[in-house]
């Protein structure tokens, strides 16, 4: 709790200098400054796994910014149980807490535990046995980062979550657009959708079953939604001009989707079981992009009816659509976090398009990218991280910041573009 | 009145319009010596004119009326025809025609009123900047905004089939502004 506290304490004085500066400030320090430093000791036996745990659980908590990684090279022993360690040898590098652990191969399984160690207090404060075939492994890390995450802030970390993006690849008639779900981590990707015509927009579902995604298989834009367990699809928006963007609600019986048969893109629900439609907005502007909040009362979109594009917020039961975005002449492509705090989008500065961070309860806007060509923010289930398509250097690739725009890192990359990562729900 | 930029920019298109055409009938009637840098069009469009006989032959006939038309299929493929330019240029975040642009859709009008059997459609773009989905309305609006122009001149709604690709299918594949202006497009393609 203390260290909770202290974390607490650096996020809100880095937000006052922040403010202190100006409006907007570029925040990208690479390093991890106030965050826990936490020393991940290789698991014993690690060596012999096909996946190296303690790899896995160091990269998912340094990720988010949160966690700072003690280097393995200051390490002065490698104990792989509590009865082992030397909590002197763990303070003096400056280490709050320890993870050790080990794992074993136990006929076709392997034998997994774990123990992380509060080095102050030299006490346990979480320990796990598990079983697991080799190829769950990483999934398994991945738990124990949850453990971790849990344990030292409260609540969980959505390492078990998954990136859906798409992947084009390939010229002219033998270009190919693929929907790809993979792990959180961008590890293990399996291609559920593939095409030759466009595909976009991936939402995940509430519950993680179901996707709904933009696909031009048809020669122009129709909305589909498939189960990613099954393959089952179904289209469920065809109308005549735009369907795009769909936004799942949070209960998951409906869509917004933009809809541009009125003549112009506006913002409609759709009924998912029922095929029935409701006009959600209606301006001669493009609404598009529409986000539900996570109390599913209101629903944020992008329109340009101020001008360029701007983030507006409307209730879903009705009222006026109030404009929330003020920085800057281009704001798109909005993102909600899941305590309804913090929005991310798309923001034009300087002819760069980078990924932006609002607190909505502050009114405080940080950018945290580099740009030039950043797009498709979404946060990660734990609402410390945005994974969005960062193009510093050419290629797109799918990368990963902090909130506090601390973490850096490029999580899928090669073979062709990818981009439009969405991040499922926990 | 849901669109007033748009009916806005229609009406402005229409009184752009309605001041060209009067020149243009009267000088395509007269030989188009007046303003050098029309000539050459509309020789041509004497040429179409006389090409086109052994066409369907009511379109031709109906094309007196434009004064100006008597296109046919085979300036589609004809370069020195104002029918194959059928790409049309825009500036980042804008819908808006160029003047030289409009003419030119003025003459596909004039086709695709004369021929009531041929359809087109009109495929818009984006650049690469910004986000997906709000280009893919902005390639709509640009979409949109050439058939207004087309339909305005007489080409008839179900003649006509508006798509945007967003941002989706890139002209040029660079990451520059050189590679951007061309990918701010819309394409006329013409169905066989």
């Amino acid at each position: 709790m203390k260290r909770l506290q202290r974390l607490l304490l650096a996020v809100i004085l880095g937000f006052a200098a922040t403010q202190a500066q100006a409006q907007i400030t570029v925040d990208i320090t690479g390093g991890a400054l106030g965050a826990l430093p936490i020393a991940v000791v290789p698991f014993e036996g690690g060596d012999a796994a096909p996946e190296d745990i303690a790899g896995i659980v160091r990269e998912d908590l340094t990720r988010t910014g949160l966690f700072e990684a003690v280097p393995r090279e200051d390490f002065l022993a490698r104990p792989a149980r509590m009865e082992d360690v030397n909590f002197r040898n763990w303070r003096v590098i400056g280490a709050d807490n320890l993870l050790v652990g080990s794992v074993e191969r136990n006929g076709g399984q392997y034998q997994v535990r774990f123990e992380l160690l509060d080095v102050y207090a030299g006490s346990r404060m979480v320990g796990k046995r598990y079983t697991a075939s080799g190829s769950d492994l990483r999934r398994l890390a991945h738990t124990i980062a949850n453990e971790v995450f849990r344990a030292l802030i409260g609540r969980g970390g959505g390492f078990n979550s998954r990136l859906a993006y798409v992947r084009a690849a390939g010229a002219g008639d033998a270009r190919q657009f693929r929907l790809v779900v993979a792990q959180a981590d961008g590890h293990h990707p399996q291609t559920i959708v593939t095409s030759s015509e466009p595909l976009l927009s991936p939402a995940w579902g509430p519950k993680g079953e179901r996707i709904a995604y933009v696909s031009f298989e048809a020669g122009r834009s129709e909305i589909v939604v498939q189960n990613v367990g099954t393959g089952q699809r179904r289209t469920v928006a065809q109308f005549k001009g735009i369907n795009g963007a769909p936004a799942w609600s949070p209960d998951g019986s409906r869509l917004a989707v933009t809809l541009s048969r009125g003549g112009n893109p506006d913002i409609y629900i759709l009924d998912i079981d029922s095929g029935e439609t409701r006009q959600f907005t209606s301006h001669w502007a493009i609404d598009t992009e529409p986000v539900w909040a996570p109390d599913g009362k209101s629903v944020l979109f992008t329109s340009d009816r101020a001008g360029g594009p701007q983030i507006f917020r409307k209730g879903v039961r009705g009222g006026d659509a109030e404009r929330l975005t003020w920085d800057g002449d281009y704001n798109a492509s909005a993102d909600i976090s899941p305590d309804g705090r913090l929005l991310t989008m798309v923001h034009r500065r300087n002819g760069q398009f980078r990924i932006a961070v609002k607190n909505l309860e502050t009114d405080t806007t940080r950018v945290l990218s580099q740009g030039p060509l950043d797009e498709s923010p979404t946060f990660a289930p734990n609402g410390v991280m945005i994974a969005y398509t960062r193009t510093h250097g050419g290629t797109p690739t799918i990368a990963t910041i902090s909130v506090h725009g601390r973490a850096e890192a490029n999580l899928i990359q090669g073979n062709g573009d990818v981009r439009e990562p969405a991040w499922s729900p926990e | 009145m849901k669109h007033p930029i748009r009916w806005l920019s229609i009406i402005v298109i229409a009184l752009a319009l309605s001041g060209c055409a009067t020149t243009d009938q009267g000088g395509g009637a007269a030989a188009g010596g007046q303003e050098g840098q029309t000539a050459g069009a509309q020789g041509s469009e004497t040429a179409g004119t006389g090409s086109s006989g052994d066409m369907e032959g009511s379109g031709v006939e109906a094309s007196g009326a434009q004064g100006s038309g008597g296109f046919t299929s085979a300036d589609l493929e004809d370069p020195s025809s104002p029918l194959s330019e059928r790409v049309f240029y825009f500036p980042f975040d804008s819908s808006q025609i160029a003047p030289e642009d409009v003419e030119t859709l003025t003459k596909h009008a004039q086709y695709l009123s004369t021929h009531p059997e041929v359809s087109v459609n009109i495929e818009g773009h984006t650049d690469e900047r910004g986000s997906r989905e709000y280009n893919l309305a902005l390639g709509e609006r640009r979409a949109q905004a050439v058939a207004d122009v087309l339909t305005l001149n007489g080409a008839a709604g179900d003649q006509l089939s508006v798509v945007s690709y967003g941002e989706e299918k890139p002209a040029a594949t660079g990451h520059d502004e050189e590679a951007w202006s061309q990918n701010r497009r819309v394409e006329l393609v013409y169905e066989r």
